[in-house]
């Protein structure tokens, strides 16, 4: 009955048709709103990150700029467009240039496939609230994004520093190895929308459908990050891995590498073209967790009970308002976390993320495969009986080569205790002697640096 | 079928595709002549983001994304990696052409031309027809699960020969009899 009211109420989501139909003016007006939007957004998402910040580590953050702090952003955009622009003597010219745009352009292009709202009329004629779609539409954002590394790789690279190069290589290993995590984190949602299209996707979580289990009816909630909570976990993983964020910060590692691939570009608006891209990227893969799990433009369940919640510019507050919400679970997630280190970085991308989404992946399409044919379900359920067998098997040899791995290393560390605990100066490094007065007190005489 | 229209009066697909095509030849020339190792990896990226751009004129979509995707995101950055992790001197490295030089030329022009005769052989007077909605993920799906699968399942198999194979090269913990 629901459903039947929502598809009464709704008549306006856009279809991949209504897309280039517009007039040139519409579709200037539109991108030119999304770059305000986004800069807008970026001088906001800074304050708001310090602020919420401070909350959380009982501080008060940015409060002498403006009413609350509020100008705090445009004070540091100010300075850092009157700095000195540094040109270091020895890098790479063109692309120590160049590298700050590079990461910069894509960032900005990705938000053109997202959906902000429904069919409304702007100056009298009937658009779709977004700027493009595509039929790959998905695609087009994981592309860009892998465009956007170059950014960060080529500024490691150019500006000749040991620091600025670890920190590219870091972010290549990771983004490479996290990206393919993200796209197979899609590729639940896409059998279940059956379609790569933002505006489409958003369209397919207006009504739940219905599974029949065991006889009983049951009908599925309309929003994928329910029905599809494993790919939504990940994805969460992968867009904090994907934007060089806490706890995947390690591009940066302010502890390790000074100010990682950024660490040249000290001052100046190429140091703020990073910062903008940054920002720009975490509004971009909150935006794609919003189409793509959090039901899009539409209004969230106590405000879609008003019949008009979902027309005309009323979805874009919804929108923006979920994108604070994920922007603040960022921010929260900053202020918990410690960084992790490379190779667990490395090990959880490819042998935790990416082995459980091909599982999960298999898992959803046997059940899709299970409601959709009646005819062909014994075969059906043949295969899925080896799959688990073989998935069961594979599991319990990794498990046996584990527990064995793990039972020798444990004797090794013990065997070295001993060993150590008999001759402390045996492991090679250079040991204090246990029976230093340093932790035995005074009662034994200490030899001063003094006398040898 | 229709006829297939006349190569003197080019529409602006032929001539956008035409311009890709320069692009594609001429960053792919550049790629084996620039003296600097990390801008002949850029080279690359260029030449293969034009092929990309090709395919999109060609309204195969799907191919062109995944062409960026894979190619342009994945292979050029583990390229950039491998290049970064052994050299990668910023300026010009005189090193970097061996004596082989004119043999490669000569390979390199005999691929071309035996690519290219079948190539013409086989197509020349096929016209693509260009209406949108031919190359979504769909179609291509359709295709390759459907007419293709053998293909594709062994160069599935193929590419992860060559996967173990580079694990067992570069692991250390695991001798040679």
């Amino acid at each position: 009955m629901r459903t039947f009211i929502a598809l009464a109420a709704n008549p306006d989501y856009p279809t991949l048709e209504d897309f280039g139909k517009d007039p040139i003016w519409i579709s200037i007006i539109k991108a030119v709103g999304i770059f305000v939007l986004l800069m807008l957004g970026v001088l906001f998402g800074v304050w708001f990150e310090r602020k919420l910040i401070s909350r959380m580590q009982h501080r008060y953050g940015p409060n002498r700029a403006g009413k609350f702090g509020l100008l705090q952003s445009v004070a540091d955009g100010l300075k850092m467009a009157l700095k000195e622009d540094i040109f270091p003597r020895t890098v790479d010219k063109v692309l120590y240039f160049l590298s700050p745009v590079i990461i910069a352009v894509p960032a900005f292009l990705a938000f053109s496939i997202v959906p902000f709202g429904p069919m409304v009329t702007m100056f009298g004629e009937r658009t779709p609230l977004q700027l493009t779609d595509l039929p790959v539409a998905v695609l087009l954002v994981l592309a860009l994004a892998s465009i956007g590394v170059y950014g960060i790789v080529l500024a490691g690279w150019a500006s000749r520093s040991p620091y600025a190069v670890l920190g590219g290589l870091r972010s290549a290993a990771q983004v490479v190895s996290y990206e393919i995590a993200m796209a197979l984190s899609f590729v639940a949602v896409f059998l279940v929308a059956g379609t790569l299209s933002t505006s489409e996707i958003v369209r397919a979580q207006s009504v739940g459908g219905t599974v029949s289990l065991f006889g009983m009816e049951f009908s599925t909630p309309s929003w994928f990050v329910i029905q599809l909570i494993p790919s939504f976990l990940i994805y969460v993983i992968c867009m904090l891995g994907e934007t060089n964020r806490v706890p995947f910060d390690l591009p940066e590692g302010e502890g390790e590498l000074v100010g990682g691939f950024h660490t040249e570009y000290s001052s100046s608006l190429k140091f703020a073209m990073f910062m903008l891209a940054e920002y720009v990227n975490i509004f971009t893969v909150s935006a794609l967790a919003i189409t793509l799990f959090f039901g899009g433009w539409q209004a969230p369940w106590p405000i879609s009970l008003w019949d008009g919640a979902n027309t005309g510019y009323w979805p874009f507050l919804w929108f923006l308002l979920k994108m604070v919400i994920v922007f603040s679970f960022f921010v929260w997630v900053r202020a918990s976390l410690p960084r992790i280190r490379y190779d667990q970085l490395m090990a959880f991308g490819w042998k935790v993320l990416i082995p459980l989404n091909l599982g999960w992946i298999l898992l959803f399409a046997t059940f899709r495969a299970l409601r959709i044919d009646e005819g062909n379900r014994t075969l059906i359920m043949t295969m899925l009986a080896f799959v688990v067998l073989a998935c069961f098997l594979i599991y319990m040899r990794f498990d046996i080569v584990a527990q064995r791995r793990k039972r020798e290393q444990e004797a090794e560390v013990a065997a070295e205790f001993e060993e150590l605990g008999n001759a402390p100066e045996a492991g090679g490094f250079p040991v204090p002697p246990l029976d230093l007065p340093h932790y035995h007190g005074v009662q034994r005489k200490e030899v001063s640096s003094g006398t040898h | 079928m229709s006829e297939a229209p006349s190569y003197l009066s080019p529409t602006g697909h032929e001539i956008v595709f035409l311009l890709l095509g320069v692009v594609v030849v001429g960053t792919g020339l550049l790629v084996v002549t620039t003296r600097q190792v990390v801008h002949a990896a850029l080279w690359l990226v260029v030449c293969l983001g034009a092929l990309a751009g090709c395919y999109l004129v060609l309204t195969a979509e799907f191919v062109a994304w995944v062409q960026v995707l894979i190619y342009v995101g994945a292979v050029v950055v583990l390229l950039l990696f491998g290049i970064m992790l052994t050299r990668a001197p910023i300026g010009r490295s005189p090193d970097l052409d061996s004596r082989n030089r004119p043999v490669a030329a000569v390979v390199a022009l005999a691929t071309a031309a035996v690519l290219v005769t079948v190539v013409v052989d086989g197509f020349r007077h096929a016209y693509v027809d260009l209406s949108p909605g031919k190359g979504t993920a769909e179609e291509v799906g359709v295709a390759v699960f459907r007419y293709w699968v053998l293909p594709f399942e062994a160069l599935s198999v193929l590419l992860l020969a060559a996967l173990v194979g580079a694990i067992v090269i570069s692991r250390t913990d695991i001798r040679g009899r």
